[in-house]
């Protein structure tokens, strides 16, 4: 994954400003950034995915501009073909786990059935299959644990297919003991996809266990941890 | 008696069209309010309230400064295309749709905004267009408390009463409504006939609102 970010977004609320600046260039199939909530952490995920637009500068994912405010280029989210796993999941609370998983597989105006097409797709079995969900398809999220959620929302994300996979604190949400095995779980999904990650944490833990490039973020800038912003390795 | 059963037949015919009516614009304008910020917001929220609370008869009486003959757009329809709205069943429509109309659209309103922007953002990044993230994520999430409207709002059309008089008048079989062909009986002291038309009312009303108060978004489980 080649991430090149150089941004700049200012926002208020009252009478109180937040800048956020972001540069941030890295080559590697991980990155985890770290820092304390209200960093601007989030804000930085959800330019890359689209969901917020930068005052100026730029994105480029592997060579493609996702953004860029001098030349006009703005791409939707729908276009970006990044995965985001929000903080909370955002399952969505009307459809079952397998509705959930083929989501992105149904692209016109109806949701993917339970029984129908979309839902007994190769890669939605798959998913099921590879996140021990099987038996809980037909759930809805208000049925499921921590756990099971987080495993949902990363299917539901996977069957995309993404270029990267944007996680946002993906063990806030679940309780303590649940978290290191889970941490390890994750681990070992990137490791046999080779999916492209960037993960921010307020949870110094995280960064250790994912290590490869971390990086740290405090009041909307981004500070290598090493005090080098061009160290990047796999 | 010979007017119960037209006058029922009418009225729920007008109170169907009605909540179609407001169906799709109640619904569409309660997503716009909810979504877009834009000066005179709260404004134009007010004046699509004010249905609400203003007599009837007043309602009724901008109708037919609108609508007719003489009115504004009213001329325009009779010019160009030579419709007359006023004493006509599709007139008793009109005021019934403006009646209830504050009744699908705020709760319509609330209920887009109860729903959380971040499953929308989630499906966007799905790759789902924009059309579809409405009608696979907002509009299944925010349903039942537009259904409860809507249902209110068809209980609020079929009794109908000052607006629909004022525009549509009181012509048994054509533009005579149960609420109106009520007042008639009574007036004209013939109270068998009322006695039937209070309970026929009665029961629709009664069904309709235990349907909303089932569907009420209290109700849900929680999601």
């Amino acid at each position: 994954m080649q991430l090149d970010i150089d941004i700049r977004k200012t926002l208020r609320s009252g009478k109180r400003e937040f800048h956020l600046d972001v540069r941030l260039q890295c080559s590697n199939q991980r990155t985890v950034i770290v820092g304390p909530s209200g960093a601007g952490k989030s804000l930085m995920l959800k330019a890359i995915a689209g969901l917020l637009r930068p005052d100026s500068g730029h994105i480029r994912l592997d060579g493609q501009v996702l953004f860029d405010a001098e030349a006009g280029i703005d791409l939707p989210p729908q276009a970006r073909g990044v995965a985001y796993v929000f903080q909370d999941y955002a399952l969505f609370p009307h459809l079952s786990v397998r509705q959930n998983i083929a989501f992105a597989l149904a692209r016109g105006w109806l949701n993917p059935r339970q029984h129908g097409q979309h839902g007994r797709d190769a890669s939605v079995e798959y998913w099921l299959d590879a996140f021990q969900l099987g038996h809980l398809a037909h759930q809805f999220p208000s049925e499921l644990s921590g756990g099971q959620r987080q495993r949902t929302a990363l299917a539901r994300a996977l069957v995309a297919k993404p270029r990267a996979l944007l996680l946002d604190e993906p063990f806030a949400a679940v309780d303590p003991t649940l978290r290191v095995a889970m941490r390890s779980e994750l681990d070992e999904l990137q490791q046999r996809l080779q999916v492209p990650m960037v993960l921010i944490t307020h949870d110094p833990e995280d960064a250790t266990v994912f290590g490869a490039h971390v990086l740290s973020m405090h009041q909307g800038r981004i500070e290598a941890e090493s005090g080098m912003t061009e160290i990047c390795y796999n | 008696m010979e007017h119960a059963w037209p006058a029922l037949a009418l009225s729920l015919k007008v109170a169907g069209w009605s909540t179609a009516i407001n169906l799709v614009l109640g619904v569409g304008v309660g997503f716009l309010l909810a979504r877009w910020r834009f000066p005179g917001r709260d404004l134009l929220d007010t004046l699509l309230t004010l249905p609400m609370v203003m007599p009837p008869t007043v309602l009724g009486y901008y109708l037919l400064v609108l609508i007719g003959r003489r009115g504004a757009l009213g001329a325009w329809l009779h010019e160009q295309f030579g419709i007359n709205l006023i004493f006509t069943w599709q007139g008793a429509v009109i005021a019934a749709s403006v009646v209830a109309f504050p009744l699908v659209f705020k709760p319509a309103r609330a209920a887009f905004e109860a729903v959380d922007g971040q499953l929308e953002q989630a499906a966007r990044v799905l790759g789902i267009s924009e059309p579809a993230v409405f009608f696979r994520v907002t509009l299944p999430l925010a349903w039942r408390g537009i259904l409860a409207g809507v249902l209110l709002a068809f209980a609020r059309a079929l009794g109908e009463f000052g607006a629909t008089l004022m525009v549509a008048g009181n012509i048994p079989g054509k533009t005579q409504t149960l609420s109106i062909a009520m007042y008639e009986a009574v007036q004209a002291g013939q109270d068998d006939t009322a006695n039937i038309l209070v309970l026929i009312t009665s029961v629709v009303c009664i069904t309709v609102l235990l349907t909303a108060g089932r569907l009420a978004p209290g109700r849900i489980a929680n999601q």
